[in-house]
Formats: structure tokens, sequence, C-alpha cells
């Protein structure tokens, strides 16, 4: 057999781009286990829950605790923050969604839906600002809330931002009491 | 450009190594007898400081890898045992940390003489474009280094510069996630930075061999921007070159030196002093003097995304100098108006400078906004307009011939003894 057409696609072209396809195929694959490694470990995967006793939060009070070498907040709110938190309309927010996993992605960002459920008194929520990651000082700021010191951001008393460059609410973590004072956070 | 010089060795066994090995040769067309434009002042002597700087560092660090632990628990006792209980360890460390300062020193003159003198013209913009790509990976190989002492700085420095990425749509998140190895700043990111920041260096080596390559195919730009016409325009780089170059190592060595021996913290933050502490943040962070006009940028945009690329862009609009500066005339001693666009704008990048160290607040927000459009306004407007409205001085025939009407101006000046 004498292949003189060179023009018609051979057996030898076949088997040429049919390895340097699979050349191809194998060089991606055997990449993903090197990108993979990057990713969080199953010891840092592990540490997925933590819980905490609130009984000695007394109103006006807040704690923060460390979950996934994260800061959360939680915070003891009293009645006047509460108040000031309800007074805004969710129109008026930057960021309109409650950002609280807890609930449907949908959920509006009312106090209620920022707040524990049936304890409207507990904010928890991730001490980290949607900005760049800094953990925001609590009780300050023009909204009495939280105010991120690296670049200027304003979260009002229910974690709400207000002012400044972060454009989230300040998250809010999958939760539940387990007890009537106990918090389990993850 | 000029006559090839042959290596002829004149011991046998020197002829028999260099059949098999031509790298004497090399060395002889590419440093000794490399032809040089005559002409060059002391701003050409970056690149060969530079070239120093970075030996200095990958000698240091890796003095101090034998002695440094890369754990969350133990990195920053392991830094204050180089301090306190090392041999020399303090020496060391100091001439690191302050060598970084000193490399960005000497690379910032290094872009703003190639702004000058337009030395990334046409035949030089992949010269200039690999430049670019080694002060990023600078920049990268930088930051990773300073979290390492895993201080208050270091570890809210990371975290900062790291979740810049987070303000990418959809993918943003899960890639900080990936960059950290976990849910925040911790020791994967030490680990995998400490093994970053032991390799670029290295891969800063290749670069500069690139870069090295690309300037030798035109040969150096000179003060005039006049290319090279004829022997009469060079001299060998050995030990014209050389001389010179050292001369500008040993004054560049004594400002190093007086940072290492009399104000050896003086471009740190005190606040890294304190170990990091993942629960609070410091009341000011900053990034490290070498980043302040980019973080003033980030900052004066009050808009997650668009700061984050506004300040990316700053960076990556450099790439598209060579287009973006419309004039024939190379080098900006013969363009009048340039040159005043050229000081302002050096005056701006230092402006931003000082307001990235500043907190973000009322005047010093409105004044980086304003220093942060003027700074896109010079590459996007000015630069490309001058180009088409600018009348040039006349640019010297050569050379040789402007470095002659300079000494016969200077012999005329001066009566004769």
């Amino acid at each position: 057999m004498t292949a003189t057409d060179s023009s018609d696609p051979t057996r030898r072209d076949f088997i040429f781009i049919a390895t340097g396809a699979m050349a191809a195929v194998g060089a991606v694959a055997s990449i993903w286990p090197f990108v993979d490694q990057m990713n969080p470990d199953a010891s840092v995967l592990a540490l997925s829950t933590v819980d905490v006793d609130l009984s000695p939060v007394a109103e006006g009070q807040a704690v923060t605790i460390k979950w996934r070498g994260n800061p959360v907040f939680i915070r003891h709110r009293t009645p006047k923050e509460i108040e000031e938190a309800r007074s805004i309309k969710v129109d008026e927010l930057p960021d309109p969604s409650a950002r609280n996993e807890n609930l449907p992605d949908n959920a509006p960002a009312t106090d209620e839906n920022r707040a524990a459920k049936d304890k409207p008194q507990y904010l928890v929520m991730m001490g980290v600002c949607t900005h760049l990651g800094c953990v925001p000082l609590g009780m300050s700021g023009d909204y009495d809330g939280w105010f991120c010191p690296c670049h200027g951001s304003h979260y009002d008393t229910a974690g709400r931002i207000r002012k400044g460059p972060a454009p989230e609410n300040l998250h809010i973590p999958h939760y539940q009491f387990v007890a009537d004072s106990t918090l389990r956070i993850g | 450009m000029s006559e090839h010089t042959v290596y002829e060795p004149k011991s046998a066994l020197g002829r028999w190594f260099e059949e098999r090995l031509p790298i004497l040769g090399f060395v002889k067309t590419h440093v000794l007898d490399y032809p040089t434009p005559k002409n060059l002042n002391y701003w050409w002597t970056f690149g060969g400081i530079l070239t120093a700087m970075l030996a200095i560092q990958i000698v240091s660090g890796i003095t101090l890898a034998m002695h440094y632990t890369p754990h969350t628990s133990m990195a920053f006792d392991s830094v204050e045992h180089i301090m306190r209980d090392v041999n020399y360890g303090w020496l060391i460390r100091y001439v690191h940390s302050n060598g970084a300062s000193m490399f960005f020193i000497a690379v910032y003159i290094h872009m703003f003489r190639g702004m000058y003198y337009g030395s990334y013209k046409a035949p030089r913009e992949v010269l200039w474009m690999i430049g670019v790509i080694i002060y990023l990976v600078m920049m990268a190989t930088g930051f990773m280094g300073y979290v390492l002492p895993w201080g208050q700085m270091s570890f809210w420095g990371a975290k900062v510069i790291t979740n810049l990425f987070s303000a990418l749509p959809f993918i943003g998140e899960p890639l900080v996630t990936w960059l950290w190895g976990g849910f925040s700043v911790d020791n994967p990111t030490l680990n995998r930075f400490y093994a970053l920041h032991y390799l670029l260096p290295f891969v800063l080596a290749g670069l500069v061999v690139l870069h090295i390559w690309a300037l030798h195919v035109p040969g150096n730009s000179n003060p005039t921007g006049v290319s090279v016409k004829s022997t009469q325009d060079v001299v060998a780089f050995h030990p014209y070159y050389t001389l010179k170059d050292g001369f500008a190592l040993i004054v560049f060595m004594l400002l190093f030196a007086f940072f290492v021996f009399y104000a050896p913290n003086y471009l740190g933050h005190a606040i890294n002093s304190d170990p990091a502490n993942p629960l609070a943040t410091p009341a000011h962070i900053v990034p490290e003097w070498y980043y302040l006009p980019f973080y003033a940028i980030l900052r004066g945009i009050p808009h997650k995304l668009l700061g984050v690329v506004a300040m990316f862009g700053s960076i990556f609009l450099l790439f598209a100098l060579p287009w973006l500066d419309t004039s024939k005339v190379r080098s900006g001693a013969y363009r009048p108006v340039f040159k005043q666009f050229f000081w302002l704008f050096a005056i701006v990048c230092i402006g931003l400078g000082y307001l990235g160290s500043k907190p973000p607040e009322g005047g010093y927000v409105i004044a980086a906004r304003i220093l942060t459009a003027y700074y896109f306004l010079h590459f996007l407007v000015i630069l490309p307009l001058l180009g088409l409205l600018e009348k040039p001085k006349p640019v010297p025939s050569s050379i040789s011939e402007s470095v002659l009407a300079k000494n016969s101006r200077r012999l005329a000046a001066q009566p004769a003894e």
C-alpha cells in the first residue's frame, strides 16, 4: 500500500492527531492534582462546628469567637440598637440581600432576617469585612454598628453595609440553637 | 552594530575547552567586549545595581531560610531567634529586609529612566515588557516575603491583598479559598507563601537573563535616543562600564549600609513586632512603601471591583506604553513638553505614595482620586496626544556628534589656563 495523494487523510494522520489529543488530555488531567492540593485539606474542613454558651453575654455585650480561622461576632443587642436597625427600609440599603446562610438566597435584608430566629436580640455574623477581609471594630462607625478601619466601611446595628467600599452586608454563617442558650456555628 | 570580536584562546587547554563549550567566547562577546554607547549617564547604572541586589537577596534569603520555620506557631519566634540567637542573624535579616526596599528604589529609578529616555520604544518593546513582568514578579515576591515573619502587619497585609481577588465576579470567593488553602489566611497559606517566596527569585533570575538577551539584540539605548551608527559611538563594556557601574554600585551600597546599620527599621512598621492575631485588625494597616501608590489607587475608588481593576490596570497599562507613546523621538531630552509632563507624572506617583500611607478619610481620599485620574490620563490621553502635537527639538545626527558638541561648548565656556 502506497499513499501517493498527500491531501487525503491517512491512517498515519489519524494516529498522529489521536495521540496528540490523548497527550493533551493526559497533561491536563495530571495538572489537576497539583491545582487541587491548594484547596482546603481534610484537617481544615474537619474544624467545621463550634459550640458557644451565650448565657454570660449580657445585654449590650458582645463576644468574638474563632470559627474556621475567622472571627464570628455574637452581639446581644439592646432594644435601642434593634430599634435603630428596624427604622430603615430595605430598599434604601446598598445591599438589599440578607446574606444569611440559614435563609434562602433571595431573603431581603430586614432586621428580622439578619437577627437570630425568634431571638431578635442576638446577632451572629462573620467578623470579616466584605471589602477586603479586615475585622471591623464594634460599637463604632456612623451607624453605631461596626466600622472597618482598613478602608472605612460602616455597618449598622444589624451588620448591614451602609457606607464605604464594602459591597455586601456582613455574612451570617449557618448556625442553630442546640439548647436555649447554646449556639452551634457551622 | 559593530565589529564582532572573536575569542581566540591562547593556550592549548583553552582551545580544547572552547571547542567543547564556547562559554568563555560568549562572555567575551557579550560582557567584556560588548559594544556599549559611549554616552550612557549614571541613570544607566541601575541595571547593574538591580542585578547585584537580586544576588544579595538570594544569598541573604537562602541563609535566612536555614534558620526560619514556616509554621504559624513558630514563624514569629523563629524570626526573633534569627535576630537574637543566630550569629550575625540580625545583620543578615536586616540586609534582606532593607535589601527589598533598596531593590525597589533601584527598580523605580530604572523604570523612570526608561520612561524619560523612551527606552521602551521600537525596537525595544519586548525588552520593556519583560521588564514589566520582572516588576510584577518582584511585587509578588516582596509581598510573600513580608508575610513570613507572621507579625500583625504580615497577617493583615496578606489577608487584604489576597482578598483583592474576591472582587472578581463568580470565581472570586473560591479563588481566594484556593489561594489560602482554608477559610482564612492560616498555616497552609504561610507554608505555600514560603515555598513560592523561595521559588520566585530564581524565576526572576531567569527573567533577567531574558531581559539582558532582549537588550543585547538591539543594544543599549542612550540619553540621545539616537541609534548607534558606527564604532565611533561605542566603547567596550569592560573596562568602561564595569567600572562606571561598579562605582555607582558602591555609592548605592553606602545608602543601603546607612539603612542596615543606622535605620534598619525605618522602612518597616512597628506593629509587625506584634505576633499575628487573626481576631483583631490593627487600626491602620498599610503595605510596604513600594506598593503605596497602587494602594492609594485601590482605596481612592469607592467600588470594590472597580478599585481592584484600577489598581491592576495601573500596572498592566505599562505593557501598552510602547504603543501609547506615539512620538517618533525616543529621548525625552529633545521633547520640551513631554519633559514637563514626565516630571508632573513622577510627582503624581510620589503623591499617590504619600496618600497611600495616610488613612482613607476626607481630603486624602479626594486627593487620591484626583491623582488617580491624572495617572490614567497621563498614559491614555497625554502621551498619545503629545506625540502628535508636540514639536520636538532637533535630534543630533549621531551619538558622537552630541558628545563632541557638548565638549566643545564646555571648552568654549572655560577659558584655557
